[in-house]
C-alpha cells in the first residue's frame, strides 16, 4: 500500500524496555543514523539504578530518548511522538511521556497475562493508563524475530536478543531512515570477533523494516529532512567523554602530562574509564582506594608538575572537601569535576540535579574560595574541561567543574574542531630570579603565585595546609592571615579578567531575562523559541562561569525588568546572586524531581512572572 | 666523598618539638643519611621530597631543606603516591605517626603497600596522640589510660609490623629513637629498597606517654630485650651475645648458646629477602618479655613498583597506538561527514 509521508520539523522517539532488551543500543543506533543523515540531534538515556531489577517490573525499565530535527535541537525533548514499549512495564513507566497524538509501538508477545501482572495491570493496560485513544501499533515482535531468524542456526535465546534490531527496522521505516548506516554498524561491530552475526542482524533489521512497510497499521510515515546542516566532520559525544577529551586537549596545549586520580561513582565513572583508554596521549590514571585518595593523588601529581584532575559525583565531592581546602591553601592547580546527581547523600544516583552548587561554592572549612564553572551541553563539556584546566594552570587555583548526569550521559553530534582553534595554555612556572624562592609571592595582575616543581635546582620550598606568609614560612600573625585570606579570594575574583563576558540570547533589554546555568541551557532556549512563537520576546543569559561571575553580569541584568533564575534545585544560584548582586530582585523557577525541566515548566514561570 | 653534608638538609626553620621528644633523633638520622642516599643514587638534593600528614611527626618537612609538603591528616601516603607516579625520578620520604597512618590514614597506608609504590615511609610510633595532647592511638596498649580512656582502653592495638607484613608489604624495619646508627642503617636500606618501605621508629613522647617504650629501649636492658636483625646473620642477642632464636615446631623460641647442647649453628639465620611471610610475621610479632623485640630490617623483598608498571604500560600503549595528537584523537573511531 502507499503510505503518506508527512514532513515534520522534529520528532521525539522513546525506546523503552527491560534492562536486558537492548533499548540503549537501539536508541543510540537510531540517533547515530539520524546524525549521519544530517539531522539535529539530542539524546538522553534513562537507566534504572539497579543493574538487573526483576525482569518485567517497572523498576527494571530502561529507556533511551532521541530527539531529531531538521536543524539543531536543544533538548532531548519532553514528550514523545513515538513510544516503543517492549513490555507492559515499559509502557507503564513511560505512558506519561506520550503526546496526545503519539504512536505507541508495543511488543505484543510480552503483553501476556504474566507480563501484565508483573507490571501491575489488572485489565486492558491502555485503558488503565488512559492512553487508549493514541495510535497504538501492536506487533508480535518476539515471534516475528523468531520467524526472521529461524534458519539462522542461532539458539532461541540469541534470537530473542535480536528483538531490538527488529524494532529498529520498524522505526527506520516509520521515520524514513535509510538502513545503510545500520548495516554498516553491524558490519563494524561483528566483523572481527563474530562475523557469523552479521548476516542474521542485517536480516532481522531488514525484516523489521519490511514488516512495518507491509502492515496496514502504519498509516503514515514521517520525514525529518535536514535543512542546511553545517558542513564538516562530526562525531557523537557524551558529556563524560567530552570532559575526558577536553582535559587531554588541555594537557597537549599546556605541554604537561595529564594525571587523573579517581574512584568509581555514578554518573562520573565514564570519565575515568575514558581517560584510562588514552595512555597513548600521556594520560596517567589511578583508580584509587577511595574518593579522598583520588583528590590527594591528584594534588601530589600537581605538586610534581602535572595537569592534575579528579572526577566524582555528589557524595564524592563531600569526601574531597578537606583536600580541596588543601589545594586552596597550597594554591596548586587542580580541577575537580563533579557530575551532579540527585541528592542529598546517595539520593537518586542515576537521576540528574543541580543541587551541588552551594557545596561547590562554600563546602569547605574556613575562607576557602574556589573557581566554579559549569558545562551546559554534552559537547560543551569539552570546552569547559579545557577552560577549567587553563584557569587552574594559569591562575594557580583549584577549579570545580560542574557537570550533571543529564549532560554526562546525554549525547549530541559535535562538529569536530581543530586544535589550532584552541589557545595555548601557559602554566605559571617560576621565572628565574635571584634570591630564595618566595612561594606565595603574587603576580600583580592575577594575584596568582608561581609554580616551582620538585627537581628544579634552587627552588626548594615547603607547602602545606598551615597558614604561611609570602616567603612560605609558617605564620600565626593575625594581620598576615587576614591578608592571605583576602589575597586568595582576590585571586579567584581576578579570574574574571580572563573569562568571556556573559552573552544574552534574544533582545538585550526587555521585560524578562531568564537566567540559568549548566544543563538547562537547551531547555531555556527552547522556551524562548516557544514564547516567540506565541508573540512574546523573552531573553536569556546562561552562566558557564559562576565564581567569579563574568564582569558584565550586573550590566546585563540592569536592562531587564524581571529576572527569573531557573535551576534544578531549590534556588542555590538565585541565593548566590542575591549575595553577589543584591541590587536586583530574583524570581525563581525550580524543579527537584531528578529530571530536567519540561519546556512548559519554564513557560509557566515566564507567564506567572 | 659525598656532595652534601647533613647541614645541606637542615632548613632555617626553628625545630619546635618538645625538648627530649624522640622525633629529634629521627630527623637527625634522616639529615645524616640523605647525603649518602644522594651519593648512592647519583641524584641531587632537589630530587628529594619530604611529605607528611598531620601530627607532631608531620612537622618534619619544615625542618628539611628540600621540597616538602605538609598535607592533611592521614593523606600523606596518597599525596606521596600521586607525586611518585607523576615523577618516578623523585626520591620520596614520608613522615607519619601512629594516628596519621594507622587510624585516619589506614586505608591509604595499606593500599600504598599493596601497590608497592617506591616510598620511604617513616612511621613515628609513640603510641599516643601528642599534638592533640594525649588521647589513645591505634597502637596504644590494651588498657592504656589516656585523656579519652580514663578507665583504660578496651581495644587491642595494631602492631604496624604485622599489618605491613600481613598485607605482603615488601619492606618492614623497626628502629628506636635512641639508636641513631641503627636508624640511619634502616633508612639507607629503605632507600635502596624497590617499593614501599615502612620504617617503624619507636619514639618517646616525653609529655603524654613518657617511657612507653622504655622496657625495650633503656640502655641498661636493651641488649637483652631486643634483637637486631641483619640479613644473612644469625639471630643472636643479649649482653653476652649468647642468646638466640630457634624454631620450635611452629613457634619461635629463645635459647641460650651453650645450654642444653645448643650451639651457634642451631640459631636461625635471618633471611630478609624470603618471599614467604611466615617467619617475618613471627619476628615482627615478637614481644617482650616472652621474646626480644625485633629491630632492624625484618623484611626486604624485591618486587616491581607501581609507578614503574604505570610508566611501562604507558610506553607500551604509546608504541602500539596510531593516535599521537588530540586532533587525531578527535577524528578517531566513528565519525561522519556532512557535505
Amino acid at each position: 500500500m502507499q503510505h503518506k509521508v508527512i514532513e515534520t520539523s522534529d520528532v521525539v522517539i522513546r525506546f523503552a524496555g527491560d534492562s536486558g532488551d537492548g533499548m540503549q543500543l537501539t536508541g543510540s543506533l537510531f540517533a547515530n543514523m539520524s546524525a549521519v543523515y544530517g539531522n539535529g540531534l539530542s539524546t538522553f538515556p534513562d537507566y534504572p539504578s539497579e543493574i538487573r531489577a526483576p525482569k518485567g517490573t517497572v523498576g527494571g525499565v530502561s529507556g533511551f530518548q532521541v530527539h531529531i530535527g531538521r536543524t539543531k535541537v536543544n533538548t532531548p525533548g519532553d514528550f514523545c511522538d513515538m513510544l516503543v514499549a517492549m513490555n507492559p512495564a515499559a509502557l507503564k513507566a513511560n505512558a506519561k511521556w506520550v503526546k496526545r497524538n503519539a504512536m505507541i509501538l508495543v511488543n505484543e508477545d510480552a503483553f501476556d497475562e504474566q507480563g501484565l501482572a508483573k507490571a501491575g495491570f489488572t485489565g486492558n493496560p491502555f485503558e488503565e493508563l488512559h492512553i487508549e485513544d493514541r495510535n497504538i501499533l501492536v506487533a508480535p515482535i518476539a515471534k516475528l524475530t523468531e520467524d526472521s531468524l529461524k534458519d539462522s542456526g542461532m539458539d532461541r535465546a540469541s534470537i530473542q536478543k535480536c528483538k531490538n534490531m527488529f524494532t529498529l527496522g520498524m522505526a527506520c521505516f516509520i521515520y524514513s531512515r535509510p538502513l545503510e548506516y545500520a548495516y554498516q554498524y553491524i558490519e563494524n561491530k561483528f566483523r572481527k570477533k563474530h562475523p557469523e552475526m552479521i548476516a542474521p542482524n542485517r536480516k532481522v533489521i531488514t525484516d523489521g523494516y519490511n514488516y512495518a512497510a507491509n502492515i496496514q497499521a502504519v498509516p503514515d510515515t514521517y520525514s525529518v529532512e535536514p535543512i542546511d546542516p553545517v558542513k564538516g566532520v562530526y562525531r557523537n559525544m557524551t558529556g563524560n567523554q567530552a570532559i575526558a577529551w577536553g582535559f587531554i586537549a588541555a594537557s597537549e596545549k599546556a605541554h604537561l602530562p595529564l594525571f587523573c586520580g579517581s574512584y568509581p561513582i555514578t554518573p562520573a565513572t565514564a570519565i575515568l574509564e575514558e581517560l584510562a583508554l588514552h595512555k597513548n596521549l600521556n594520560v596517567k590514571t589511578m583508580q584509587t582506594e577511595d574518593e579522598i585518595a583520588g583528590i590527594c593523588t591528584a594534588i601530589g601529581a600537581s605538586f610534581a608538575g602535572n595537569l592534575a584532575i579528579t572526577t566524582t559525583s555528589g557524595p564524592g565531592l563531600s569526601l574531597k572537601s578537606e583536600a580541596m581546602g588543601l589545594a586552596v591553601m597550597t594554591e596548586l592547580p587542580l580541577v575537580v569535576v563533579d557530575v551532579q546527581r540527585s541528592g542529598p547523600c546517595t539520593g537518586m544516583p542515576t537521576k540528574t540535579e543541580q543541587a551541588d552548587l552551594s557545596q561547590a561554592l562554600y563546602g569547605r572549612n574556613g575562607e576557602s574560595p574556589m573557581v566554579v564553572v559549569a558545562a551546559h551541553s554534552p559537547s560543551h563539556c569539552f570546552d569547559m574541561a579545557f577552560m577549567a584546566a587553563k584557569i587552574a594552570l594559569e591562575h594557580m587555583t583549584p577549579v570545580i567543574l560542574l557537570s550533571e548526569g543529564f549532560l554526562g550521559n546525554g549525547s549530541e553530534p559535535w562538529l569536530i574542531p581543530s586544535m589550532n582553534d584552541y589557545p595555548e595554555i601557559k602554566p605559571r612556572f617560576a621565572k628565574e630570579k635571584e634570591g630564595p624562592f618566595q612561594p606565595f609571592e603574587r603576580d600583580g595582575r592575577t594575584f596568582s603565585r608561581e609554580w616551582a616543581v620538585p627537581g628544579r635546582v634552587g627552588y626548594e620550598h615547603r607547602v602545606g595546609g598551615l597558614e604561611k606568609n609570602h616567603a612560605g614560612v609558617l605564620s600565626n600573625d593575625p594581620d598576615n592571615h587576614e591578608m592571605m585570606v583576602r589575597e586568595r579570594a582576590e585571586k579567584v575574583q581576578r579570574v574574571a579578567l580572563d573569562i568571556p563576558e556573559l552573552k544574552v540570547v534574544g533582545p538585550e533589554e526587555g521585560e524578562i531575562l531568564l537566567v540559568g546555568w549548566g544543563g538547562t541551557y537547551g531547555h531555556l532556549l527552547t522556551a524562548l523559541d516557544d514564547m516567540k512563537k506565541e508573540g512574546q520576546e523573552v531573553s536569556s543569559a546562561h552562566f558557564d562561569f559562576i565564581n567569579p561571575l563574568p564582569a558584565n553580569t550586573a550590566e546585563v541584568f540592569s536592562h531587564f525588568k524581571k529576572i527569573i533564575v531557573c535551576e534544578l534545585n531549590t534556588g542555590q544560584f538565585a541565593n548566590y546572586l542575591r549575595g553577589r548582586l543584591p541590587q536586583f530582585e530574583y524570581l525563581q523557577c525550580n524543579k527537584i524531581q531528578g529530571q530536567n525541566f519540561l519546556i512548559k515548566d519554564i513557560v509557566k514561570a515566564i507567564k506567572n512572572a | 666523598m659525598a656532595k652534601y653534608t647533613f647541614k645541606d638538609f637542615k632548613s632555617d626553620q626553628e625545630v619546635r618539638w618538645c625538648p627530649g621528644c624522640g622525633d629529634h633523633a629521627i630527623l637527625a638520622a634522616l639529615q645524616r643519611v640523605l647525603p649518602k642516599v644522594c651519593e648512592e643514587k647519583g641524584i641531587d638534593k632537589e630530587k628529594v621530597v619530604v611529605i607528611s600528614g598531620i601530627g607532631c611527626s608531620s612537622r618534619l618537612p619544615y625542618y628539611m631543606n628540600t621540597y616538602g609538603f605538609h598535607s592533611i591528616h592521614g593523606r600523606a601516603t596518597a599525596i606521596a603516591t600521586g607525586l611518585k607516579v607523576a615523577n618516578p625520578e623523585l626520591c620520596v620520604w614520608q613522615a607519619t605517626g601512629d594516628g596519621d597512618s594507622l587510624a585516619i590514614g589506614g586505608n591509604h597506608f595499606i593500599h600504598a603497600i599493596r601497590r608497592n609504590v617506591d616510598l620511604n615511609i617513616m612511621l613515628f610510633n609513640n603510641r599516643i596522640y601528642g599534638m592533640t595532647k594525649g588521647q589513645y592511638s591505634p597502637t596504644s596498649k590494651f588498657g592504656a589510660i589516656t585523656k579519652t580512656s580514663p578507665y583504660g582502653t578496651v581495644e587491642e592495638p595494631f602492631n604496624p609490623g604485622s599489618l605491613v607484613i600481613g598485607a605482603k608489604g615488601t619492606f618492614f624495619a623497626r628502629g628506636m629513637d635512641a639508636d641513631l646508627a641503627l636508624n640511619q642503617d634502616i633508612m639507607l636500606q629503605a632507600s635502596r629498597h624497590h617499593g614501599t618501605s615502612i620504617m617503624e621508629f619507636l619514639t618517646n613522647c616525653v609529655i603524654f606517654n613518657n617511657g612507653v617504650h622504655s622496657e625495650v629501649t633503656d640502655r641498661e636492658t636493651r641488649a637483652d630485650r631486643t634483637v637486631v636483625l641483619h640479613h644473612g646473620e644469625k639471630m643472636i642477642f643479649g649482653k653476652e651475645q649468647n642468646k638466640g632464636l630457634v624454631l620450635d615446631g611452629m613457634k619461635l623460641k629463645v635459647v641460650t648458646i651453650g645450654e642444653n647442647g645448643v650451639t651457634e649453628d642451631d640459631i636461625l639465620t635471618h633471611d630478609a629477602h624470603a618471599d614467604n611471610i611466615g617467619l617475618h610475621m613471627m619476628l615482627a610479632d615478637m614481644k617482650y618479655p616472652e621474646y626480644p623485640l625485633a629491630l632492624g630490617v625484618i623484611r626486604d623483598v624485591d618486587a616491581p613498583t607501581y609507578e614503574e608498571e604505570v610508566a611501562n604500560q604507558l610506553e607500551q600503549v604509546k608504541e602500539h597506538s596510531k593516535v599521537h595528537t588530540v586532533d587525531e584523537l578527535l577524528h578517531s573511531g566513528s565519525t561522519w561527514t556532512i557535505e
